[in-house]
């Protein structure tokens, strides 16, 4: 709340509860509040939807792209498998249809077909055994000792005998090492049939999976249809364990599906069944690795809208502030000068009505004047009333009220008459005497006591002697209403300080509070709100001063009183034409 | 010392006059203008007192035209209106010897008029 304190616009308080001033003039907070929202929705908005179009935009394309990468690795490596079985079982029955069964029989020349093999395929046949149509092994070559087993009534053999090949899934086996392995029939002339079946090693599929590059920690294994793993994975367990993911549904094609593991964390797996064999190819990565490029483009773009939007709105409020603050100042000023306008128009009604007021008095006063004076005269050279010291008396107590309303009139038709002064010769103690003339019955009612101290041989100097008036007249109509009964006002006026004759005014009144005190010559600012202050008396004053070329301080202590010093430019008589 | 009044105010120029008079002096009066140049025909006068602002003809238009018919008489302006600064300043062209607010007392007005003669 105070960085608010600081950083609010000083309008922010302009609502229903703000000062007279307000009335007359614009609701600033709305025309801020109008100018931060709407050039704010209008910069921000398009900034924003930008943002969000670009941002998704972008994450559907990595997305895709991830996707794209995968799918084509699947679809190269189940070729690469796919041909790797292809080519075994057609080498395989190359071979049937090449040999006899009885040129199979013989060891030597099975072992010249396995070493035959093993040169033209590069690796991966263990072992070939030659087995005949009642299931037992009548040759084998390989580092086994398996001659002479029995695989008649085994699921493999039934299907070799029926279908002509056999591909079958990793298993251990009499070996007790994983492996796989190819069947094909061959046919005797007698009409029956035989098998030869080789054993693989899976270290073809093994390199094949394991030089595949992945990114995201990914992982690339084969399973059977069961989803028992036939290679071995890097996350998902070794051979012949079960993969702890479902397998996935039968389609001809190149298949991708998110899912979820065990932890929880999303994976994006792209898998294959594999037609040539009981296998499905399985690609798996982990989309948080996958995505992790599109992690720092996600912040930089959420950090982009954060700082530009921050940037804006720091520029969009700076300049509202500005700008309204601005109007106000412009606002204030025009409704001050009005007040100013009118205020001069007051004072000089005031002027007009005073001098009209005095010059209807002084013609009928002087005809009293007259008139007793004569009375007076006649009295004197009338012996019966010359010794009648009542009448006598009578008449010079009616003289000496006609000299009184006389002062009266004159105090007066000099007020009225220096409204409209220019510039002119003054004594300043002459004016603050007229002022006091004016104005000062009212001290006399109240009995306040007011003291003018004024330096001896103090020079006439060229000033605007209607503003100097009213500018004293605001300030000890100021003095008045905040001293009691019986209070003190004191005014010294100080020589020439610099060119500058300084009048003080210190009261013993109420005193002003210092917050309002830095405020008390702004327009408007009343503390007399709703007892018929304007708030402009000072803020005139002020004005007058300046408009003089002098300068105005205020000091004031709670309950102890306040002190005006007015520093008035003192311009010699005559000194314009000597420069 | 003959003195003539003119102000548009009967009542007081009767007195003043009458009030001058007790005091030796030579005091005539007149209320219009018409009637302050009649009467410079038939008397001659050391010193005029003028009303400044008189209905249709103002004191010192008329003091040019008193001026014209009697040369060399004296002048001192009366005035309800305005302060003795102002007053000074508004007929300093009509070139009066003096210039006074009312009320005025008859002592200082009696000793203007002296100065004005040079008793």
């Amino acid at each position: 709340m105070r960085l608010w304190d600081t950083i609010k616009p000083p309008f922010r308080d302009s609502g229903e509860d703000a000062p007279v001033a307000s009335r007359h003039t614009f609701d600033y907070r709305r025309i801020w509040k109008l100018a931060v929202l709407l050039t704010g929705g209008v910069a921000l908005l398009p900034l924003i939807v930008i943002t969000v179009v670009n941002y998704t935009a972008m994450q559907q394309a990595i997305e895709s792209e991830f996707q794209l990468r995968t799918a084509r690795i699947v679809s190269n490596t189940r070729r690469a498998i796919s041909f790797f079985l292809t080519e075994r079982k057609s080498a395989l029955d190359f071979i049937v249809h090449d040999n006899n069964l009885e040129s199979l029989k013989d060891p030597e020349r099975l072992a010249g077909v396995l070493s035959d093999l093993g040169r033209s395929f590069g690796g991966g046949f263990v072992d070939l055994g030659v087995i005949d149509a009642s299931g037992y092994q009548v040759n084998y070559v390989g580092p086994y000792r398996l001659e002479g087993k029995d695989y008649s009534g085994q699921r493999w053999f039934e299907q070799v005998a029926e279908y002509g090949v056999h591909v079958s899934d990793v298993f251990l086996g009499y070996r007790q090492v994983p492996h796989m392995v190819i069947a094909v029939r061959g046919d005797t002339e007698a009409g029956s049939f035989y098998v030869l079946r080789a054993a693989l090693s899976i270290r073809p599929f093994e390199s094949l999976l394991s030089n595949l590059e992945l990114s995201g920690k990914g992982d690339a294994f084969l399973i059977n249809r069961e989803g028992i793993l036939q290679t071995p994975s890097r996350h998902y367990g070794d051979v012949l364990g079960e993969l702890p993911l479902p397998v996935p549904e039968y389609t001809p094609q190149t298949q991708l599906m998110e899912e979820s593991n065990a932890a929880g964390e999303e994976l994006f797996i792209g898998y294959r069944y594999i037609e040539e064999g009981p296998f499905i190819l399985m690609v798996i990565k982990k989309k948080k690795e996958l995505m992790k490029p599109w992690a720092r483009i996600r912040l930089e773009l959420i950090g982009f809208l954060l700082v530009s939007a921050s940037v804006i709105m720091a520029v969009i409020l700076g300049m509202s502030t500005y700008m309204v603050r601005r109007i106000q100042i412009a606002d204030q000023k025009r409704v001050a000068t009005l007040h100013q306008v009118e205020y001069a128009n007051k004072m000089a009604s005031i002027g007009r009505l005073a001098a009209s007021v005095a010059h209807e008095i002084n013609n009928p006063l002087a005809v009293i004047n007259e008139k007793a004076g004569l009375i007076q005269d006649l009295f004197r050279l009338k012996k019966e009333y010359a010794q009648d010291e009542r009448l006598l008396g009578l008449v010079d107590s009616v003289l000496a009220s006609v000299e009184r309303a006389g002062v009266i009139t004159k105090r007066l038709l000099n007020f009225a008459r220096n409204l409209e002064a220019d510039v002119e010769e003054v004594r300043i103690e002459e004016v603050i005497e007229q002022v006091l003339g004016f104005i000062g019955k009212e001290a006399e009612l109240r009995d306040i006591e007011v003291r003018l101290e004024v330096p001896e041989e103090l020079p006439p100097f060229e000033c605007d002697r209607g503003k100097l008036q009213q500018i004293f007249l605001n300030i000890i109509n100021n003095a008045f209403a905040a001293v009691d009964e019986g209070g003190r006002l004191d005014i010294r006026v100080e020589g020439k300080k610099n060119d500058f004759v300084v009048v003080t005014f210190e009261d013993d009144g109420c005193g002003i509070p210092e917050e309002d005190l830095s405020r008390i010559f702004e327009p408007f600012y009343s503390t007399k709100t709703g007892q018929g202050g304007t708030g402009l008396g000072l803020s005139i004053t002020y004005g007058l001063v300046q408009e003089i070329g002098g300068r105005i301080r205020v000091k004031s202590r709670v309950g102890r009183g306040t002190r005006f010093k007015v520093f008035i430019p003192a311009r010699s008589v005559g000194k314009e034409e000597r420069v | 010392m003959r003195v003539l009044l003119v102000d548009d105010e009967a009542e007081l120029v009767e007195a003043l006059a009458e009030r001058l008079s007790l005091r030796g002096i030579d005091a005539d009066w007149a209320v219009t203008c018409k009637d302050a140049l009649g009467k410079l025909d038939t008397k001659k006068y050391d010193v005029a007192v003028l009303d400044v602002k008189m209905p249709k003809l103002s004191g010192i238009v008329l003091k040019k035209e008193m001026e014209k018919k009697a040369p060399g008489m004296g002048f001192i302006f009366l005035t309800g209106h305005g302060s003795e600064a102002d007053f000074r300043a508004g007929t300093a062209e009509a070139g009066a010897d003096y210039y006074l607010v009312k009320p005025v007392g008859i002592d200082e007005l009696l000793k203007k008029m002296k100065e004005v003669v040079g008793e």
